[in-house]
């Protein structure tokens, strides 16, 4: 996903010269197609969160519109009083790009899982969070949020360059909306909500259900906040509904989905399925940690079994 | 225009109507803010937007008390709205926010103002092109926070020659003196130096001495300049002055009364 990132920002910058990268200790390289043409529009602070925001937080009160980007668990964590203070407070129209979501780096140890973001992201005000599912979601977002004034958190997921809707299908060619979930596939069994890259998983799930004669919905939810109130009460007249994140179970969309439903009484089989409520330390491939939080595809088939046949 | 402790006396004003304040706090940074406004600072009181004017800063929130007075006194918004400071439907409350004219940044959480200080002076040097300096106030407490130190770093490693930050060096914090908490904060120019900055120290009371100095700025050509202003806490009023109690206190009746009379001015309410 950081190669589209890339490319969005690079043609973003091109209609927009107030677009500025600010980056902690990110290689010039990492952004390749930004850096070569827009050299003095990347600024390195070094290995200094709160001064990216704080930097960034001056550039913006000029006119400037900021990108800032390193691993997600330093670009939320280590600032995020400055977030709140001097992005948020200040509703200052700047984007927060953290890399490496959930369990992308599975070899490093806790301290590199971004398994909280989702959730203190979301409860900022004046925040909007998205997590977009591939790179070409990724860059749909970007674009999208690089014409919203004000302060948005992106989390991206795994690199690669498939589409999550397939190569020939044409549901990939949906006009991103901020706010506006995704259906994916349609089903009148159960509903299963995912968001980011932990979707694949949800799809192949989905296949496996299906040979089993369960025919899953499956929504995209795209955008953590303002999450898409309609689809969670549309989702709610099936009566079983699945929220699916690489995120910890606290916090993230699946809270966001019961808050919903408990505000407007909708009385649903109810699953939140992420890492419970617990730091991993397992290494390995990324599959064999999602496995290890509950997060398979062969969990999520089972979650499904479970609620289709309790209810 | 009002002099200097005809400014404490408006402070402690407003502080007993409202029943709340950072009187102290105010009173050691209070000749730095005032010499920024009347002497330095290029502003347009009727035009707070305007795109050359000067940039101040004040981390120290928690004295932005002086800057409030300062702001009317220029024009920037009628003096009637002091009486209101830290009442039901005020935009002046205990520290200063983005919306109140001549305000450029939200403040509040020590350790902030700088860095953002120092990307206004990023865009003015690399983008914008622009010759407006960018001044930013700090306490002596809030260079104990870590993101002060980034902020210096980074400011200095960007040649920000724009840039002008001066610490209100009373030498009390909250809850005492400062070498008493943290024994290692001297040598404390020092420590500006070796972060790349150009260093100079003054009394922070004398407005000459002051202006003299921010006049200087840049000190040295392609780093920021800092000035270290050494006051005292309370300064203006015996009784407050570096006792640390009078960090968050207002005066009751008596003590207010002491006050004018040592401030050698009239009592306002």
């Amino acid at each position: 996903m950081r190669a589209a990132l890339d490319a969005s920002l690079t043609e973003a910058a091109r209609k927009d010269n107030s677009i500025c990268v600010v980056v902690g200790d990110v290689s010039p390289i990492a952004l390749n197609m930004f850096t070569k043409e827009f050299p003095e529009k990347f600024i390195n602070v070094g290995v200094a969160e709160a001064n990216m925001v704080g930097l960034a937080a001056g550039l913006a009160l000029t006119g400037k519109k900021p990108f800032l980007f390193t691993i997600a668990t330093f670009m939320t964590m280590r600032c995020y009083e400055q977030i709140r203070d001097d992005v948020c407070f200040q509703n200052l129209n700047i984007k927060i790009i953290g890399g490496g979501g959930g369990f992308i780096y599975p070899t490093l140890g806790a301290t590199h899982h971004a398994l909280e973001d989702y959730a203190i992201m979301r409860v900022l005000p004046n925040m909007t969070v998205v997590s977009p599912a591939d790179p070409f979601e990724t860059k749909k977002a970007i674009l999208a949020l690089a014409a919203h004034p004000g302060p948005a958190y992106v989390r991206l997921g795994r690199n690669g360059d498939s589409s999550i809707y397939g190569e020939e299908s044409t549901l990939g060619n949906y006009a991103f909306q901020i706010g506006k979930s995704v259906l994916m596939r349609d089903g009148n069994d159960l509903v299963i909500f995912g968001t980011g890259s932990i979707l694949r998983n949800v799809v192949a799930a989905a296949d496996e259900l299906l040979k089993k004669g369960i025919h899953a919905k499956i929504i995209n939810m795209h955008t953590i906040k303002p999450i898409d109130v309609g689809a969670i009460v549309g989702a709610a007249k099936i009566g079983r509904i699945i929220t699916v994140e690489e995120h910890q179970v606290i916090g993230g969309i699946g809270s966001a989905v019961a808050e919903v439903l408990a505000d407007r009484k909708l009385m649903v089989s109810f699953v939140r399925m992420g890492v419970p409520d617990t730091f991993l330390h397992e290494y390995g491939k990324r599959e064999h940690l999602l496995s290890v939080a509950g997060l398979g595809i062969a969990d999520i088939v089972k979650t499904a079994e479970h609620i289709c046949a309790e209810s | 225009m009002l002099i200097p402790n005809e400014v404490r006396g408006k402070i402690i004003d407003m502080a007993v109507r409202s029943g709340t304040a950072h009187i102290a706090p105010a009173f050691s940074v209070l000749e730095i803010v005032y010499t920024l406004y009347i002497k330095i600072l290029k502003v347009r009181p009727h035009d707070p937007q305007w795109e050359d004017r000067d940039r101040f800063i004040l981390s120290k929130a928690h004295g932005c008390l002086v800057q409030y007075v300062m702001l009317s006194e220029l024009g920037f918004f009628p003096k009637e709205e002091l009486d209101h400071y830290a009442q039901p439907g005020s935009r002046l409350g205990g520290h200063a926010t983005l919306g109140v004219p001549g305000v450029e940044a939200s403040t509040g959480s020590l350790g902030h103002g700088l860095a953002i200080a120092q990307g206004i002076a990023y865009a003015a040097k690399y983008y914008d092109k622009k010759n407006f300096k960018t001044y930013a106030v700090l306490s002596d407490g809030e260079c104990e926070e870590g993101s002060t130190w980034e902020a210096a770093m980074g400011a200095s490693s960007f040649k920000l020659d724009n840039l002008v930050a001066i610490v209100d060096y009373n030498h009390v914090q909250s809850c005492g003196p400062v070498l008493e908490v943290l024994s290692s904060f001297e040598p404390f120019a020092d420590k500006w130096r070796a972060f790349g900055w150009s260093v100079k120290e003054v009394d922070g009371h004398s407005v000459e001495a002051l202006e003299t100095a921010i006049k200087k700025a840049p000190f040295e050509a392609e780093k920021p300049s800092i000035i270290i202003a050494h006051t005292v806490k309370g300064k203006g009023v015996s009784f407050m002055e570096q006792v640390p109690i009078w960090h968050y206190r207002v005066t009751n009746p008596e003590e207010t009364a002491q006050a004018y009379k040592e401030l050698g001015i009239e009592p306002l309410s």
